[in-house]
């Protein structure tokens, strides 16, 4: 069994960012990059599913420009097989992002597509769902389990009330949740290693997609400061002036 | 323009952020639709129907909706949407989890958790954890969009639109409901509470949850955590605020033994009123707090509970 980890390059998630001045944009001039938090969960579920024997084989693909090839390599040290960096300059939006996964799809036909559930830079949650629906593939978004057993995925999901567990047939989509597992770190030796694994370019105009935005970002701003900081002496002064000054308690 | 509204619901109650879906779409357009797919879901429609501002309600009532499986109610979403300029859905996990879904098979792009409407293609939306906003437009032909409830008041009940039932079965047969293990609480929802109380990595374990509980249920509170608290196991997952967990703004948010990591943060700090109890005077979480307490939680919160 294949399976397909696509995985974003995005700002470390320790880091806070700036908005630029002009409003344009976040400023990430020298900002410590890393793959997203959830992709590297979806690498090491993939990587454990080859450990336990279920899957053969572990294809990574991020797009993006050629920066996001070190996170491929970071993927491939934690035990991907081989990496694909489709090659495009310009932002993308997740539509995009899901039709170019889908020309992927098609021409590597995974058993199983496993993807961050969300990437921390834009807060998206799309390009799961959105690249099943368009390979028209069954879903199992914010996984906290899985597991695979004869043509079947088993996924325990976290939603709003708690945890529902689906099975969905294969081959299908799987989103990861933070509670999936954690991730390895890689070893010097595995990163070694990682440096001689196959890693194809392809440009991304030529998967045929129509890449022109259908989002346009008019403004960034920084959000409202709140005005914090205030201390209390103790719980007595608290409840006073949570009664009395804010009015938020009987 | 009419506006399709996905309501949110368990089959019996329909959810608050319904409602706040509604006051979102009254900011569009003056004919509301809204959408209540499930099973056996009559008395969700007529709750749906009394939404003031609503001048329809579509249900229908079939077990393929029964656990809000994305596949299908993509699909049942998809086969109406022609008629309609706009498609609201909560950024809830119901939301999240279907409507990228139904924006892909129109071939359309979707925008997420939009926090304020500027006209019928301009939406704002948090980015970054909440540490930028984004004010963006898009000139979809239909627009698909997720709303955080916690930004929109609610619409007022009273009302009473026609109930018009649909008969669209859309069933995959690929995907299989197969178990679900729900969290029962008497105590109001996350999303919906006036008042939160949160307990992070301090609270240790499990037991000490105790020590909030006691004091939600003197402020009628919601208990909620933060992901240490989770992960370590103290609390299931659905009791998680921050980015990647729950929403809320609630008029007192009371956060003990949390450290104000980014993520927390992006969760909760749209709070009116926020309050820290912690013991290290230089956590990140006294920055936002309008009442800092630095001490033990363990001394402060039976203190508290019996000053209240
Ligand atoms: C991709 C990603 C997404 C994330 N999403 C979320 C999210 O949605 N929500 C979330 O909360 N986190 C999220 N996190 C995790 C986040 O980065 C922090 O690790 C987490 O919020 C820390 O939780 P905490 O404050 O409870 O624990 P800590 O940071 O360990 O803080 C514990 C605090 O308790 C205080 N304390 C200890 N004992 C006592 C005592 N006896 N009395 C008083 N105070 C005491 C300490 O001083 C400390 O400040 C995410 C992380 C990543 C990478």
């Amino acid at each position: 069994m294949k399976i397909l980890v696509p995985i974003k390059r995005v700002i470390d998630y320790n880091v806070k960012v700036r908005v630029k001045p002009d409003n344009s944009s976040v400023d990430l001039t020298n900002t410590k990059m890393a793959m997203n938090p959830f992709c590297e969960i979806a690498v090491e579920e993939a990587v454990r599913l080859k450990e336990k024997g279920i899957a053969t084989e572990v294809l990574v693909v991020s797009i993006g420009d050629k920066t996001c090839q070190e996170q491929i390599r970071t993927a491939m040290a934690l035990g991907a097989d081989r990496g694909l960096h489709i090659d495009c300059e310009q932002p993308l939006d997740s539509l995009h992002v899901a039709k170019l996964l889908t020309k992927v799809v098609e021409q590597e036909q995974p058993q199983l597509i496993i993807l961050g559930k969300q990437s921390i830079d834009s807060d998206n949650n799309q390009t799961g769902q959105m690249l099943a629906a368009m390979a028209n593939l069954p879903q199992g978004t914010f996984a906290s389990e899985v597991s695979v057993e004869q043509g079947t995925v088993k996924v325990t999901r976290e939603i709003d009330g708690g945890l529902q567990t689906l099975v969905l047939t294969l081959p299908a989509v799987v989103t990861t949740d933070l509670r999936l597992n954690e991730p390895r770190y890689a070893s010097l030796p595995n990163i070694m290693k990682a440096k001689r694994k196959p890693l194809d370019v392809k440009p991304a105009d030529e998967f045929g997609v129509d890449l022109s935005p259908r989002v346009e970002i008019l403004k960034v701003t920084p959000p409202q400061k709140r005005s914090g900081g205030t201390k209390v002496s103790g719980v007595t002064e608290l409840v006073e002036k949570l009664r009395n000054e804010a009015k938020v308690i009987p | 323009m009419t506006v399709l509204v996905y309501a949110e619901h368990d089959n019996s109650q329909l959810k608050a952020d319904t409602a706040k879906l509604v006051s979102a779409a009254s900011q569009l357009a003056d004919d509301i639709h809204v959408l209540v797919a499930g099973e056996h879901c009559a008395q969700v429609a007529s709750q749906a129907a009394e939404l003031k501002g609503v001048t329809r309600v579509l249900q229908v009532n079939h077990s393929a909706y029964a656990h809000q499986l994305a596949e299908n109610c993509a699909q049942l979403v998809v086969s109406i949407a022609k008629d309609y300029s706009h498609i609201l859905a909560a950024a809830t996990t119901g939301g999240k989890n279907f409507m990228p879904r139904v924006a892909a098979l129109l071939d359309v792009a979707q925008i997420s958790d939009i926090i304020q409407i500027e006209n019928s293609a301009t939406f704002v939306r948090p980015i970054y954890a909440g540490n930028a906003i984004a004010t963006v437009s898009c000139n979809e032909p239909i627009k698909i969009l997720t709303i955080r409830s916690a930004a929109f008041d609610a619409v007022e009940t009273g009302n009473n639109a026609p109930v018009e039932t649909l008969d669209v079965i859309k069933e995959d047969p690929r995907v299989r409901f197969d178990s679900e293990q729900l969290t029962v609480s008497e105590r109001p929802e996350l999303t919906a509470a006036e008042v939160v109380i949160s307990g992070g990595r301090g609270m240790q374990n499990g037991e000490n949850f105790a020590l909030l509980e006691a004091i939600a249920d003197k402020l009628g509170a919601a208990v909620g955590a933060s992901r240490a608290a989770v992960d370590a196991g103290f609390v299931p997952n659905d009791m998680q605020v921050g980015q990647t967990g729950k929403i809320v703004a609630p008029q007192l948010y009371i956060a003990v033994g949390i450290s104000g990591a980014i993520q927390h943060l992006a969760g909760m700090k749209d709070s009116k009123i926020i309050v820290a109890i912690n013991k290290d005077e230089d956590a990140p979480i006294f920055q936002v707090a309008d009442y800092g307490l630095v001490g033990d939680l363990f001394e402060i919160l039976p203190e508290l509970e019996k000053a209240l």
